[in-house]
C-alpha cells in the first residue's frame, strides 16, 4: 500500500476526512471504491474503543461561579460540561460539515425563510422522560427570553416563530439564513425537558454522561447513561472535569497521572515537555484568534491613517513564534481564516512594514502624545508580553504607543468594550455571517471596534441570504476587505488549541471547532486496556 | 470580681462590638465599590429596563440601613442569600469550604506551631552556636521563597519528578479522612515552611530578651539547667509576642492561603472568595469578608487573653 | 570595636551589593531594560550571562531593573510601615485607657479584612501607581506591627523604671523614646527584617495577581510570574529572580540577626 493511502486511511479514520472524501481520493490512486470502504472499516477497527474505567480532565476556565444553567455557560469549563452530559439538534463536523444528533432532517424553504428539522424518536432523557419536538422548541423558546440571559440570544432572536408537530420542529426567520443549521450546533442550545424552564441548572439532557457532582470550579463528575440513543460513545463507565485554572499546576497533574487530558498547554513549555514519557501534545489550528482592538469612533483612532500605522507596525511573525510557540498562523486584521467555509485565500496578507507605518503616522497628523494600550494578563494567554512586542515594534516606527496593565478583575467589564484601544480575544465561530454577525456589523452588541459600514452591513445581510456559494464567497471577499482596510480591529494571530492528551488514551481525533475535541473528548475517547 | 476575669469578659464584649463595625464597615465599604451588584450581573448586556427590574427584585432599591440590618440578621441567623452568580446557597457551598480550609489550616498549625516553639527554644538555648545557626539558616531560607515558587519547586520535586505524593489536592465530599491527609500532604508541607520561620524566630528573640532580665540570671545562678531556666522562668514571660506571632500566623492559616490553594488545586475559601471578588458577586464577598473577620477576630481574643493570663505582673495587679 | 561575625559580613556585603547594583542600575545594565535581543528563553552564553527571558529581553538587565524597583519599593514600604506602627504602638502602650482601645481596636478592624483581599479591593479601585503601591503596603503592614511594637511595649511599661519614671513626671515622649523604644529594640530589629522579606514577597504576590508595577517595568516577583512557566523546567529567567528574592531575603536577615545580638548585649550590661 502506498504511502499516501496509508496516510489518507489514518486521516479518515480519525475523521479528519469524511468517508465519501477517502473513496474519491482512494480513487485517485486507483482503488476500487468497494475496495477502499474495506480498507476504512479495517482502518477503523484496528483502534476498537475499551469499555470503563474512569476518564479525567484538567481543565482551565472554570470558576465557584458557574452553573450548570447551559444559557449561562461562557466559559471552557461550563462548555465542557454542557457538550459532556447534553445534545444539540446538531453538530458541526471536524471538516466543517453538519452532522445530526438529535435531529434526523433538516430542510429549507427556497428563500432559506422557513426551516423544518425532524426530531429523533425513542430519545430519553436522563431522567426517563421521553424527548420530543415540545422540549426542543421550549428550548429555543427559554433562550429567545431576555430572562435567561442566554449566551446564545443573538443567534436566536432572529427566529419569528416556532411550532412543533409530531416528530417536526418548524422555525420561521424574520430575514433569510442559509447557514441556520450551523446556528443549532451552538452549545448552549442543549435540549432539556420541558426547555428547562422550571428548572434551568437541572444538568438533565440526552447525552451520554449523567451529572452526579457539581462542584462549580473544583470538580464535576459523571457516570455512564445506561440509556443513551447513541452506541459510538460513552466508553467509559465514569467521567470527571477536574478545575485546574493554574497552567504549571494542570501540567504537573497530567505528568504525574491524576488526569488524562488537559486544555490550554502554555506553547512556551511545549519544547520543553518533549522527551518526557506518556503523553502526547495535541495541536489543532481552530478559528480562535487574538486582537487588538481599536475604536473607529474615538480619537485618535477615528483616524484611518492612524489605524493603518499601527496595523503596520505590529511584528506578527514574531508573535506567533515568540507569544504562541509556532503554535497558530499570523493575521490579517479580518477575524476569518482557511477554517472557514468560503474563505477568500486571494486577500494578500498584511506585512510588517515600519518604514509604511512611519510615513501612515506621520500622514494621520497625530500630535506625539502617548497611545495607550490597555491590556491584562487575562485579555488573552501572553496578552501583556504580546503588548509589550507591540511597543516595541510601533516604537521603532517612530509611534508613541504606551501600554498600561490593568488588572483581571473587572477586565471584560471596565476595559473590553469601554476603553477605546484594548487587548482581547475571539473563541471564532463556526461561519463567517455568526462571526462577523456578533461583532462587526453595526447594530452588533459587541461591536468591540465601533466599525459602522453601511456597505458592509449591506453585503452581510445579502450573503446571508444568498444560496449561491460563488456569489457569497465574492460577498465575503469584499467585507473581508472592509474589515481589514478600514475596520478597528489589529488582528496579528490565529492560535491553536493546543492540548495534552496521556498515552492510555484512545479514540482522540483532530476537531479544531472548540478545544477538547468540540467538547467530546471525554465522550468519544477511551482508557485503553 | 477578680480584675483578670473582669480584663477576660471586657475583652469578649469588646470583640463582639468590633464584629458589629466590622460588619458595618464589610457592608458599606463593599457597597460603596464602583457599580451595583444588578449591573455586575446583567454585564454588557444591561439595558435600563433589565436593571430596574433586577434591581426591584433583589431589593437594591430599599433604603441602605434597611438592607444592612436585614442582612446582618440573616447573618446571625445563618441565611446568607444566594451567589448572584450562579444562585446557589451560599451557607452550603461556604460551609464546604470553609471546612476544607480548616481542615488545611488545622493540620498545618498542628505541625508548624510546636515546630516552630521548639526550634525557637533550641536556638536561644544553643544562641549564636552552631544548632542556632542551622535552624536559623534554614528557617531563614524557607521563608525567602515567594509562596509560588517554593509551591511549584515542592510541586515538581516530590510529585512530578519522584511521584512520593498526589499532585493535586483535590478534596470532595465522600473521601475518606485518609486519603484526605494524604491529598493534603503537599500544601502543608508548603504552609509550614511559609509560616515556621516567623514564629520560630520571633520565640527566639523574645526569649534571649527576657534571658537578659535579672530574674534569670538569678536562676542561672541558683544552679537550673539552661534548659530548665529557659522554659520555667523565660518563656513564660515572653509568652506575649510569641502568641501574638502565632496568631497572626493561625489567622493567615485560614485567611490567606489563595495562592497555595491555586497551586495545588484545593478547594477552599481563598480560591472561592478571590473567584467571587473578580465577577463582583456582592453577597458572597461580604459573607467571606463576615466569617475571615470572625475567625481573626476570635484568634485575637484568644491571644490578649492568654497574655493577660500570662502577665504575672497583669495577674496580680499591686 | 567587636569583630563582625562572618555571617554578618557576607550579610552586610550582599546587601550592601544589592543596593549598590539597585542604585545603578541605568548604568550597570548591559542593554535596554525593554530591548529585545533575542529568542525565547535563549541559554545562558557570553553575551547574556543569564540568558534571555520570555519574549527575548536580556534577562541580566531585567534583574538589575528589576532589583532597583524592588528594593525601592519594598524599602519605603518598610519604613512607612515601621514608622507608622511603632509610633502608634508605643503611644498606644503608654498612654493606655481609652487612647490604647481606640487604636487597638482600629488596627484589629483593618486587621480583620484579608490583607490581600483588602489590597486588590483599594488597588484596583485607586490606579496602580508606584506610589500608591508604597502607601498601601506600607499602611497594611504597620497594622503588624503596631500589634508587635504594643505587645513589647506594654510588658516594659509595667516595669519598675517606667513607673519611676512616671512618677518622677515625665513626659510621655520622653518615656517612650528613652525607656520603652531601648528595651523593645530587639524583637522589633528581628521584625524588621522579616518585614522588608515580607514586603518583597508581598509585590511578588501583587504581580502574581497582575496588580503590581507597569510594564515593561517588572519587580524580581513580577520576572518570576512572567517566566513561571519555565520554572519546573530549570529555565534560567524564573529560577534567577526567585534565586535573587531569596538571596536578598536572607542577606537583610544575616544583618537583622547581628544588629539584633549587638542590642542585647548592649542591654546585657544594663542588666548587670
Amino acid at each position: 500500500m502506498s504511502n499516501e493511502l496509508n496516510h489518507l486511511l489514518a486521516r479518515a479514520s480519525k475523521g479528519l476526512m469524511s468517508r465519501r472524501d477517502f473513496v474519491g481520493r482512494a480513487g485517485a490512486l486507483g482503488v476500487s471504491a468497494a475496495m477502499a470502504s474495506t480498507l476504512l472499516a479495517t482502518a477503523a477497527r484496528a483502534e476498537e474503543p475499551v469499555k470503563g474505567g474512569l476518564l479525567r480532565a484538567g481543565m482551565q476556565g472554570g470558576e465557584s461561579t458557574n452553573t450548570l444553567d447551559p444559557a449561562l455557560a461562557a466559559s471552557p469549563v461550563p462548555f465542557m460540561v454542557s457538550m459532556t452530559y447534553g445534545d444539540t439538534l446538531v453538530d458541526v463536523s471536524p471538516t466543517n460539515e453538519i452532522s445530526y444528533r438529535l435531529a434526523e432532517e433538516i430542510s429549507s424553504s427556497a428563500d432559506a425563510k422557513e426551516w423544518k428539522f425532524k426530531i429523533r424518536q425513542g430519545v430519553e432523557f436522563h431522567n426517563g422522560k421521553t424527548m420530543t419536538a415540545e422540549d426542543v422548541v421550549a428550548t429555543l423558546k427559554r433562550h429567545t427570553d431576555e430572562k435567561s440571559q442566554s449566551g446564545a440570544l443573538g443567534i436566536v432572536k432572529g427566529i419569528t416563530d416556532m411550532k412543533a408537530e409530531g416528530d417536526m420542529v418548524t422555525l420561521t426567520l424574520d430575514g433569510p439564513n442559509a447557514d441556520l443549521p450551523f446556528l443549532m450546533a451552538d452549545y448552549h442550545l442543549i435540549i432539556q425537558p420541558g426547555g428547562g424552564v422550571e428548572n434551568p441548572a437541572e444538568g438533565v439532557s440526552t447525552g451520554a454522561y449523567k451529572v452526579t457532582s457539581f462542584e462549580p470550579g473544583v470538580r464535576i463528575a459523571f457516570e455512564k447513561n445506561a440509556n443513551d440513543w447513541d452506541s459510538t460513545r460513552g466508553h467509559a463507565d465514569q467521567v470527571e472535569i477536574i478545575v485546574i485554572n493554574d497552567n504549571t499546576a494542570r501540567t504537573a497533574a497530567l505528568q504525574s497521572g491524576q488526569i488524562n487530558m488537559m486544555n490550554r498547554v502554555d506553547p512556551k513549555i511545549v519544547g520543553l515537555l518533549k522527551g518526557a514519557p506518556g503523553f502526547e501534545v495535541k495541536s489543532a489550528a481552530g478559528r480562535g484568534h487574538y486582537v487588538f482592538i481599536m475604536h473607529c469612533d474615538a480619537a485618535p483612532f477615528d483616524n484611518k491613517d492612524l489605524r493603518m500605522a499601527l496595523k503596520l507596525a505590529i511584528n506578527r511573525d514574531e508573535m506567533v513564534q515568540k507569544i504562541l510557540g509556532g503554535f497558530g498562523a499570523v493575521g490579517n486584521d479580518f477575524p476569518i481564516n482557511s477554517a472557514y467555509p468560503l474563505f477568500d485565500e486571494s486577500i494578500p496578507q498584511r506585512p510588517f512594514d515600519p518604514i509604511a507605518a512611519a510615513e501612515a503616522y506621520k500622514k494621520s497628523g497625530h500630535d506625539g502624545s502617548p497611545i495607550v494600550l490597555q491590556v491584562a494578563e487575562g485579555a488573552f494567554p501572553g496578552a501583556v508580553e504580546a503588548a509589550q512586542l507591540f511597543q516595541q515594534s510601533a516604537n521603532a516606527a517612530g509611534i508613541p504607543l504606551e501600554i498600561k496593565r490593568e488588572p483581571d478583575d473587572g477586565y471584560w467589564t471596565n476595559v473590553w468594550n469601554v476603553s477605546p484601544f484594548c487587548a482581547s480575544y475571539w473563541g471564532g465561530r463556526p461561519v463567517q455571517d455568526q462571526m462577523y454577525s456578533t461583532a462587526y456589523v453595526s447594530t452588533a452588541e459587541w461591536n468591540d471596534t465601533r466599525f459602522k459600514n453601511a456597505r458592509f452591513d449591506e453585503l452581510l445581510l445579502a450573503a446571508r441570504g444568498e444560496l449561491d456559494q460563488v456569489k457569497r464567497k465574492a460577498q465575503y471577499s469584499e467585507m473581508a476587505n472592509l474589515v481589514r482596510d478600514d475596520g478597528g480591529v489589529i488582528l496579528p494571530m490565529f492560535n491553536n488549541f493546543v492540548e495534552i492528551v496521556a498515552d492510555n488514551v484512545g479514540g482522540w481525533i483532530t476537531d479544531a471547532n472548540q478545544e477538547l475535541m468540540n467538547g467530546k473528548a471525554l465522550q468519544k475517547c477511551w482508557l485503553k486496556a | 470580681m477578680h480584675p483578670v476575669i473582669k480584663l477576660v469578659v471586657q475583652r469578649l464584649a469588646l470583640g463582639l462590638l468590633l464584629m458589629l463595625a466590622v460588619s458595618a464597615l464589610i457592608f458599606f465599604g463593599v457597597e460603596a465599590l464602583p457599580g451595583d451588584a444588578a449591573q455586575a450581573m446583567l454585564g454588557q448586556s444591561a439595558t435600563p429596563e433589565a436593571l430596574a427590574n433586577l434591581r426591584e427584585k433583589m431589593g437594591l432599591n430599599e433604603p441602605m440601613l434597611w438592607r444592612y440590618g436585614h442582612w446582618l440578621f440573616g447573618f446571625m441567623t445563618g441565611d446568607m442569600g444566594v451567589a448572584l452568580t450562579n444562585g446557589e446557597s451560599i451557607a452550603k457551598a461556604v460551609g464546604g469550604r470553609l471546612g476544607n480550609t480548616l481542615f488545611l489550616a488545622f493540620w498545618a498549625a498542628l505541625i508548624s506551631v510546636p515546630l516552630a516553639i521548639t526550634l525557637g527554644l533550641v536556638a536561644a538555648r544553643y544562641n549564636g552556636r552552631w544548632p542556632d545557626r542551622l535552624i536559623s539558616g534554614i528557617t531563614l531560607a524557607t521563608i525567602s521563597l515567594p509562596e509560588f515558587v517554593a509551591g511549584y519547586l515542592v510541586l515538581y520535586i516530590l510529585a512530578v519528578k519522584l511521584h512520593w505524593f498526589p499532585a493535586m489536592s483535590m478534596v470532595f465530599p465522600g473521601m475518606g479522612v485518609f486519603e484526605r491527609l494524604s491529598a493534603i500532604i503537599l500544601p502543608v508541607i508548603v504552609l509550614v515552611m511559609v509560616v515556621l520561620a516567623h514564629m520560630m524566630r520571633m520565640t527566639r528573640a523574645a526569649i534571649l530578651n527576657v534571658m537578659q532580665s535579672a530574674y534569670i540570671e538569678t536562676a542561672e545562678l541558683k544552679g537550673l539547667s539552661p534548659l530548665t531556666v529557659i522554659w520555667r522562668h523565660a518563656f513564660p514571660n515572653a509568652i506575649a509576642p510569641v502568641v501574638n506571632v502565632v496568631m497572626l500566623n493561625l489567622a493567615y492559616l485560614v485567611v490567606g492561603v489563595v495562592v497555595v490553594e491555586v497551586v495545588f488545586v484545593y478547594p477552599g475559601m481563598g480560591q472561592y472568595l478571590v473567584d467571587h471578588v473578580t465577577k463582583r458577586d456582592l453577597p458572597v464577598v461580604q459573607a467571606c469578608g463576615m466569617i475571615f473577620a470572625a475567625v481573626y477576630i476570635g484568634l485575637n481574643i484568644f491571644a490578649d487573653v492568654v497574655s493577660i493570663l500570662a502577665n504575672p505582673r497583669l495577674r496580680h495587679p499591686k | 570595636m567587636r569583630r563582625i561575625p562572618i555571617s554578618a559580613l557576607i550579610g552586610l556585603i550582599l546587601t550592601g551589593g544589592f543596593f549598590f547594583v539597585a542604585i545603578f542600575a541605568q548604568l550597570i545594565a548591559p542593554y535596554r531594560m525593554d530591548e529585545l535581543v533575542g529568542g525565547v528563553w535563549d541559554p545562558i552564553s557570553a553575551t547574556h550571562w543569564l540568558g534571555t527571558d520570555s519574549i527575548g529581553r536580556d534577562l541580566l538587565t531585567r534583574m538589575i531593573y528589576g532589583a532597583q524597583v524592588t528594593i525601592f519599593v519594598a524599602t519605603c514600604a518598610t519604613i512607612l510601615s515601621f514608622v507608622t506602627g511603632s509610633v502608634l504602638g508605643f503611644i498606644a502602650a503608654t498612654a493606655g485607657g481609652w487612647v490604647d482601645q481606640a487604636l487597638s481596636r482600629l488596627v484589629d478592624l483593618v486587621m480583620a479584612i484579608p490583607t490581600l483581599i483588602l489590597s486588590l479591593v483599594i488597588l484596583t479601585a485607586l490606579d496602580v501607581t508606584m506610589i500608591n503601591l508604597i502607601l498601601v503596603m506600607g499602611f497594611l503592614d504597620s497594622t503588624r506591627v503596631f500589634r508587635l511594637s504594643r505587645a513589647v511595649a506594654v510588658d516594659i511599661t509595667v516595669m519598675d523604671y517606667v513607673e519611676a519614671a512616671r512618677l518622677r513626671g515625665e513626659k510621655q515622649g520622653w518615656i517612650i523614646f528613652s525607656e520603652v523604644l531601648p528595651n523593645a529594640l530587639s524583637p522589633l530589629v528581628a521584625e524588621l527584617g522579616l518585614r522588608f522579606i515580607f514586603a518583597v514577597l508581598f509585590i511578588s504576590t501583587l504581580s502574581f495577581l497582575g496588580l503590581g508595577v507597569q510594564p515593561p517595568l517588572a519587580d524580581w516577583g513580577g520576572l518570576v510570574k512572567e517566566n513561571s512557566a519555565g520554572l519546573v523546567y530549570g529555565i534560567p529567567a524564573a529560577l534567577a529572580p526567585a534565586i535573587a528574592i531569596a538571596a536578598l531575603a536572607i542577606s537583610v536577615n544575616l544583618v537583622a540577626d547581628w544588629v539584633l545580638s549587638r542590642t542585647t548585649s548592649l542591654k546585657g550590661g544594663r542588666g548587670a
